[in-house]
């Protein structure tokens, strides 16, 4: 599929130029070109008023048999002897796309004295869980998990995997799409069925959060994305729910995995898990000095929240850059966040804009948090940090 | 030690802006610059050449004006530059894309580390170094915080959601780090004098070893169905009173009226 001017109909009206979000358009002796920095989003196609760009398709070049992948499935991340969030939450959309594909839910279970899990798994709405469970699969490791992974997709097939847009889950999700040859969407926040084809369509943000594509994978399978925690909600768990456990056997040997995890230095247990998050509290610049911040914790101590930082007050190092909110730090989801003395830098927007609700306090009137903010109180986060933590502990006594 | 960083040219992402009016990018006037997190990746391997010796090539591919990319790459410090550039590349996916550096890789023959940042700030997949990683069969480390190389020993500091883990390898590796890991260098006079100088190798399909069904638009699986701005914010609301009791009053009514709490 490519995307082509017809430059006799080309009327040089520049319209595609700025509908582009790739910058591939370019006008050269009154004539729209397309460059290769084109992905053939189409954007581009609907614009012109002259119909001069087509979309051509292109001969299919792989010949993949799709009609024996199928079922959806979701790669339950296992941590601290628990299942993340992300993983049950994915299990809510999974039975959504099932259902409306008409095929079956899968888990896939990988670690060791995890088969407890798979209850919660079928509580979720999984039909099937593939467990693989081996005392070398005990710590995630790159080349055993995905191996394995590799491994149960070359004998039963899924026709779509979902992960969690983990750190882990990008680190193998992107190993394993590879070795199969397919195409993985990456941090997801939207997902639904095209209607049209019958294929997944995949939302992301991108640009820094400024543009949303929708992604699809037509000729190949599974069609894999990774997801990003937090955007949906877990499904209600229903323990009277049973399923087939399937037991795979692992294949790992000790060799195969060349890294090696040697110790885990836990800087904090639940402060710093900010893509889990269900509240984030976030301090920057305006709260000063380092001992201030003591104000936000409180606050989130209260809110049970995790805490999170700006760029500018991690740099200044009042906080550890795990707890870094925005581009250069992690990307979050929660249902709350408050922004305490941040002003709202696009590069802090970029990591915190798929928030459900924005609380702002900030100084300024006119700091760019404000446009961001479903609530904003205009004042001196300093004073008015302590009475909102004060009210949030009436409230919670109450 | 032979040293590979591959490096991607964005658009400045933290200066799009929106058309308030069409609600479109607007590109125009929109910087290109080396992707933050390769240049912490090419910082790296800059200070592991410091310290061990060896040499730091720079690939990047793109179309030709990515070459000033590399020429920033050069003028902090790489030895060599090459630009993987042809319209058979164009709309390539990750799975494409990885798939063209590697053999790029290969071209190159010998090398002990590959680094990369750790996503593009433009895409944000962090696919295409795991996935270089795998065309090549060698093993990967990503989200590093801290490395050290020891012999052919590497032993990292990587990144989790809740901490650090420690990790050791064995070279060859691939290696995708974070921002703390480091702060890059600013080009020195000298440096950018040189880079200026240099001549950078434009590599085309016809100098790799590989198999056009497997490049740009044709090579890659995804294709990207719609594009489309998210819907704005509608306006918050905005509390200004003359204490700071009364503003955290009126918030916490409105949360409550709100049903928020």
């Amino acid at each position: 599929m490519a995307i082509k001017v017809n430059q006799e109909e080309c009327i040089a009206c520049g319209a595609c130029l700025s509908v582009c979000p790739f910058g591939a358009i370019v006008m050269q002796d009154e004539k729209a070109y397309i460059t290769e920095a084109c992905t053939a989003c189409g954007a581009c196609v609907d614009t012109c008023p002259v119909e001069a760009i087509l979309r051509e398709e292109e001969d299919k070049v792989v010949a993949m048999d799709k009609s024996q992948y199928k079922d959806v499935w979701v790669y339950l991340e296992v941590g601290e002897g628990k299942l993340r969030n992300v993983g049950l939450e994915l299990l809510g959309e999974g039975r959504k796309l099932a259902d409306g594909m008409g095929q079956s839910l899968a888990s896939v279970l990988i670690g060791h004295n995890v088969e407890g899990l798979a209850q919660d798994a079928f509580a979720a709405g999984s039909d099937k869980v593939y467990l693989v469970d081996a005392a070398e699969l005990a710590q995630y490791n790159t080349d055993s998990y995905t191996a394995t992974l590799f491994d149960l997709i070359s004998n039963y097939k899924p026709s779509v995997i979902l992960m969690g847009a983990t750190n882990d889950g990008r680190d193998f999700g992107a190993r394993v799409a590879c070795r199969v040859g397919t195409g993985l969407t990456a941090d997801c926040t939207g997902l639904g069925i095209d209607e049209a084809t019958g294929f997944v369509s995949w939302t992301r943000p991108a640009f820094g959060g400024n543009i949303m594509a929708t992604i699809i994978c037509p000729e190949h399978r599974p069609q894999m994305g990774t997801v990003r925690p937090s955007v949906f909600k877990k499904p209600v768990l229903d323990y009277s729910k049973k399923g087939e456990l399937i037991r795979v056997a692992s294949k790992i040997k000790q060799e195969d995995m060349r890294t090696k995890l040697i110790d885990m230095i836990h800087v904090c247990t639940v402060s710093c898990n900010l893509e889990e998050a269900e509240i984030i509290v976030s301090g920057g610049r305006g709260m000063c000095k380092p001992e201030n911040f003591s104000l936000v914790e409180d606050l989130a101590n209260v809110l049970g929240a995790s805490v999170g930082a700006s760029r500018a007050a991690v740099d200044a190092g009042w906080k550890p850059a795990l707890h870094q909110v925005g581009q250069t730090g992690k990307t979050v989801g929660p249902k709350i966040y408050f922004a305490c003395g941040i002003s709202g830098a696009i590069q802090h927007l970029a990591g915190m804009s798929s928030s459900d609700l924005v609380i702002a306090i900030n100084k300024d009137p006119d700091a760019p948090i404000f446009k961001m903010a479903d609530y904003g109180i205009v004042g001196d986060v300093l004073e008015v940090l302590p009475i909102l933590t004060e009210e949030f502990k009436k409230i919670k006594s109450a | 030690m032979e040293i590979l960083v591959c490096i991607k040219q964005v658009p400045d992402t933290a200066e799009v802006k929106i058309d308030p009016v069409t609600n479109t990018l607007i590109r125009q006037g929109v910087p290109s610059i080396v992707n933050p997190f390769d240049k912490n990746a090419l910082e790296a391997a800059l200070q592991l050449k410091d310290k061990h010796g060896g040499k730091v090539t720079v690939i990047s591919m793109g179309p030709p004006q990515a070459k000033e990319a590399l020429k920033e790459c050069l003028a902090m410090g790489a030895d060599k530059a090459i630009l993987v550039s042809d319209r058979a590349f164009g709309g390539s996916d990750t799975l494409a894309t990885s798939y063209t550096l590697a053999a790029t890789i290969r071209k190159i023959g010998t090398y002990d580390l590959i680094f990369c940042g750790k996503q593009a700030i433009d895409g944000d997949t962090a696919q295409v170094g795991p996935e270089i990683a795998e065309h090549l069969g060698i093993a990967q480390i990503t989200y590093v915080a801290k490395i050290e190389v020891n012999g052919d020993t590497v032993s990292v500091e990587r990144e989790y959601e809740e901490g650090y883990g420690i990790i050791e390898g064995k070279l060859p590796l691939l290696i995708s780090v974070v921002k703390s890991i480091n702060e890059p260098r600013y080009p020195t006079i000298k440096g950018t004098m040189k880079a200026n100088r240099a001549e950078i190798p434009v590599w085309t399909m016809a100098d790799l070893d590989v198999d056009e069904q497997r490049l740009g638009l044709k090579g890659s699986p995804t294709q990207v169905r719609r594009i489309f701005t998210p819907p704005q914010r509608t306006e918050g609301v905005i509390i200004q009173k003359d204490t700071a009791w009364e503003s955290v009053a009126v918030l916490i009514q409105k949360l409550s009226d709100a049903k928020i709490i």
